[in-house]
C-alpha cells in the first residue's frame, strides 16, 4: 500500500475532476438536450419529431453507457497510475 | 396446441429452470447467502442487476405510461437509467471497497450510530415492501390473464417458486437465476417488438424503426401517430411539456432514488474488485438499455395499433362494430382490465378523448362518450396478440412478464431479509449470533418476508400504488444522501447524518401526504393532488430531489455546529476511497 499521503491526495483530486467532468455531460444530455434546451432543438428534424425528443428517448440512454465505461475505464488506469489498485 | 397449452410450457419450463438453478447453486454461508460469496463476475452481475433492476413496472407498466403521456413521460426512461451513472461514480465502488453486507451496516459504521443504522433499516424495509407488492401483485396478474388461474392462486405458485431459490440460495441462487430470468425477459421483450416494427416501419429494430417512415401512410411513424390521435382528440404524442421544473425534478428523483434503493446497491457487494463493481455498472445499463431503448418503441407503435384496430377505415370513417371486436379484445375483456360500454347505443366501439374542446366534434359524429377503456398496463402483454403474432410469443411474453416480475421480488425479497438479519438481529439483538444461526436467521426471515409480500400482493393495502412516491422518495431523500456525504465527506459526523436523513424524510414524506392522503387514507389529503395546488407547480411525485437538498443542507450545517467525526471514521473514509487493500467482503 502506498503510504505517501500527497500521492493518495492526488489521486482523490483526479478522481473528483473526472466525476465532475462525467456528471456535466450527464446532465447536459439528460435534463439539458432532453428536456430544458428542447425548444432550442426543435428546428433540428429526427424522423417525424426533433432532437431534442430523439435525446429524451434514446440518446441520453446511449450517453449514459458511454459515460460510464468511459469512468471505468479512466479510473482503473489511474489506480494503476497512483499504485492504489487491487493485487 | 391450444394457447392455454403453449403458456403453460413456457411459463412452466422457465419456473422449472429456476428451480434446477436454485438447486445447484445453494447458499452454504452467510458470505453465500448475503454477497453470493463474493465472486461473481461484472458481466454476469450487470446482467443479474439488469434483471434485479427491470421488475414488473419496467416490463409491464413502462410502455404503457409512454404510449399514454408521449414525449412527457420521457422521465422514466432518463430516470430510470441515468441513476446508473451516479452510481458507478458515487457509491457503488466505494460500497464494495467497504466490503460488507448490507447497506444499513454502511450508515451505521460510517456514522458510529446504531440509530442512524436503524433509521436506514427502516427506510429500507418500507421502501422494499412497498415495491415487492407491486411484483408480486404484477405476477398474479400475468397468472390470472394466461394460466387462467385465479389471481391469488398464481400469486402462491409465484410465490412458492420464489422460496425455492431465494431461502434455499440467498443471493447465490438468485445471481444465477436472475441471469436466467434476464435472458427470458429480454427476448419476450424484444421478439415482438421487432416483428411490430418490421409490420409497421420494415426496419427490423425498433429504436430505428420509431424514427422511421410508416409503410401504409408513407410519413414518418410519430406524425402519423400525432396525427390520429390528435383526431380523436388526444394531445400531440410528441408535444413538449411547460412545466419544465416539475419534469425536471421528477427526473432527477428518479434518478438518485435509482441510486439509493438498496436492492440494487447490494449486488455491487458480489463482485471480487472494485474495479469489477465500476466495470459492472457499466454492463448493468447495457442490459437494461437494451430494454429501455425499444420500450418507447413498443409505446408508440402499440398505440398507433391499438388505435388502427379500432378504426381500421381511418378516423374519418366509422369505427368497427362491438361484434367485430378481435379476439384479443374479448379476452382481456374477461379479466376487466378492458371495458366497454356502448353509450350512444350504435353497437361500434367509439374510443376517442372526451374532453370539452372535443365536445362539439363528438356530438356532430353522434358519439355520447369513450365507450373503450383500456387498462394501460396490458398494452405489453396484449402486443403480440394485438399485431396477429403467433401463440408463442404470447406464450414468450408471458414467462417474460413473470421473469421480470419474480427477479426483482427475489432482490427486493433478499434486501429485506438481510436487513433484518444481519442489521436487526446480528446488529442489535443478539451480537454474539453464530454463522450458523444467522444463516438460519436469515433463511427465516426471507421466509417470513415471502409470506408478508404475498398477502399483501393479494391484499394491496393503499399505499401498494405509490410505489414511486414511497420507494423513490425515500431512497432519494434518505438514503442516497447519507451513503454519498459518508464517502465524500470526513466532516459529516453522526448527529449531522441523522438530522439530515430525518429532515430528508419528514419533509419528503409529509409533502407526499398533503396531496395523496395521510399514511395514503382517501380523504385526509389537504390539498387536492392537481397541479395548481402544487407548490411552484411541483408534484408529489417529484419532491424526493427537493427532500435530498434539504437532507444535504442539514447534515452540513448540523456536522459543522458539532465537533468532527473521530480518527477511526475519518481513517474508514479514507479506506474505501482507495481501491488498494480491498479484500472480499468479510466475515466478522
Amino acid at each position: 500500500m502506498s503510504h505517501d499521503p500527497q500521492n493518495a491526495v492526488d489521486y482523490w483530486k483526479a478522481n473528483l475532476r473526472l466525476i465532475v467532468g462525467c456528471l456535466i455531460v450527464w446532465a447536459f444530455v439528460s435534463y439539458g438536450c432532453g428536456i430544458l434546451f428542447r425548444p432550442l432543438l426543435a428546428g433540428i428534424h429526427v424522423g417525424g419529431t426533433d432532437l431534442g425528443f430523439w435525446f429524451a428517448q434514446q440518446g441520453s440512454i446511449l450517453s449514459f453507457i458511454v459515460l460510464i465505461f468511459f469512468y471505468a475505464w479512466r479510473m482503473n488506469a489511474l489506480d494503476r497510475k497512483f499504485g492504489l489498485h487491487e493485487e | 396446441m391450444s394457447q392455454f397449452a403453449i403458456n403453460i410450457l413456457f411459463v412452466g419450463g422457465s419456473f422449472a429452470l429456476y428451480v434446477a438453478i436454485a438447486i445447484w447453486a445453494k447458499a452454504g454461508s452467510t458470505k453465500d447467502f448475503y454477497v453470493a460469496g463474493g465472486g461473481v463476475h461484472p458481466v454476469t452481475n450487470g446482467m443479474a442487476i439488469g434483471a434485479d433492476w427491470m421488475s414488473a413496472a419496467s416490463f409491464i407498466s413502462m410502455a404503457g405510461l409512454i404510449a399514454a403521456g408521449g414525449y412527457a413521460n420521457s422521465t422514466f426512461l432518463m430516470g430510470w437509467t441515468g441513476g446508473y451513472v451516479l452510481l458507478a461514480m458515487l457509491l457503488a465502488p466505494y460500497l464494495r471497497k467497504f466490503g460488507k453486507f448490507t447497506v444499513p451496516e454502511f450508515i451505521g459504521d460510517r456514522f458510529y450510530s446504531k440509530n442512524a443504522r436503524l433509521v436506514a433499516v427502516i427506510c429500507l424495509i418500507v421502501a422494499s415492501v412497498t415495491y415487492v407488492i407491486g411484483q408480486m401483485a404484477g405476477a398474479g396478474v400475468a397468472f390470472s390473464r394466461f394460466l387462467e388461474v385465479d389471481a391469488t392462486m398464481g400469486l402462491i405458485i409465484a410465490a412458492v417458486v420464489v422460496f425455492v431459490y431465494a431461502v434455499l440460495g440467498g443471493m447465490k441462487g438468485i445471481t444465477y437465476t436472475q441471469v436466467a430470468q434476464y435472458c427470458v425477459l429480454i427476448v419476450a421483450y424484444t421478439i415482438p417488438a421487432v416483428f411490430i416494427s418490421l409490420q409497421l416501419t420494415g426496419n427490423p429494430i425498433p429504436a430505428l424503426g420509431l424514427f422511421s417512415d410508416h409503410t401504409a401512410s408513407g410519413m414518418p411513424i410519430l406524425d402519423k401517430l400525432n396525427q390520429v390521435i390528435t383526431d380523436l382528440g388526444f394531445n400531440e404524442y410528441t408535444a413538449d411539456v411547460d412545466n419544465k421544473l416539475n419534469m425536471v425534478l421528477f427526473t432527477l428523483t428518479l434518478m438518485i432514488g435509482t441510486a439509493g434503493l438498496p436492492h440494487v446497491i447490494i449486488r455491487f457487494f458480489t463482485v471480487p474488485k472494485v474495479a469489477d463493481a465500476r466495470w459492472s455498472a457499466g454492463w448493468a445499463l447495457v442490459f437494461i438499455a437494451l430494454l429501455y431503448l425499444t420500450a418507447p418503441a413498443v409505446a408508440s407503435m402499440a398505440r398507433l395499433n391499438l388505435m388502427t384496430t379500432i378504426y381500421p377505415e381511418g378516423t374519418q370513417s366509422a369505427p368497427i362494430q362491438y361484434d367485430d371486436r378481435p379476439n384479443w379484445v374479448k379476452e382481456w375483456e374477461t379479466t376487466g382490465l378492458i371495458q366497454y360500454t356502448d353509450k350512444n347505443g350504435d353497437g361500434r366501439i367509439q374510443l376517442y378523448n372526451d374532453t370539452p374542446a372535443f365536445k362539439s366534434e363528438a356530438e356532430a359524429r353522434g358519439w355520447n362518450g369513450n365507450e373503450l377503456d383500456v387498462n394501460r398496463d396490458i398494452l405489453v402483454l396484449a402486443n403480440p396478440e394485438i399485431a396477429n403474432l403467433p401463440g408463442w410469443v404470447v406464450g414468450l411474453i408471458a414467462a417474460g412478464g413473470l421473469a421480470a416480475a419474480l427477479s426483482t421480488a427475489a432482490g427486493l425479497l433478499l434486501a429485506i431479509s438481510s436487513a433484518v438479519s444481519h442489521d436487526l438481529i446480528k446488529g442489535s439483538i443478539n451480537p454474539n449470533i453464530t454463522e450458523k444461526g444467522e444463516l438460519m436467521a436469515a433463511r427465516i426471515s426471507m421466509s417470513v418476508a415471502i409470506v408478508v409480500a404475498t398477502y399483501l400482493g393479494a391484499n394491496p393495502p393503499g399505499f401498494a400504488a405509490q410505489v414511486v412516491a414511497l420507494a423513490f422518495g425515500i431512497a432519494a431523500a434518505s438514503l442516497f444522501p447519507a451513503l454519498m456525504m459518508g464517502i465524500f465527506s470526513k466532516r459529516v459526523n453522526n448527529t449531522g447524518a441523522i438530522s439530515g436523513m430525518l429532515v430528508g424524510l419528514a419533509f419528503t414524506l409529509a409533502y407526499i401526504f398533503v396531496y395523496k392522503g395521510w399514511l395514503f387514507i382517501p380523504g385526509t389529503n389537504n390539498l387536492p393532488d392537481t397541479p395548481e395546488h402544487w407548490v411552484l407547480g411541483i408534484s408529489p411525485l417529484s419532491v424526493g430531489a427537493i427532500g435530498a437538498l434539504f437532507n444535504f443542507v442539514v447534515a452540513f450545517a448540523v456536522s459543522s455546529a458539532t465537533e468532527e467525526p473521530p480518527q477511526e471514521i475519518q481513517d474508514l473514509v479514507e479506506s474505501v476511497r482507495y481501491p488498494r487493500g480491498a479484500s472480499n467482503a468479510v466475515d466478522h
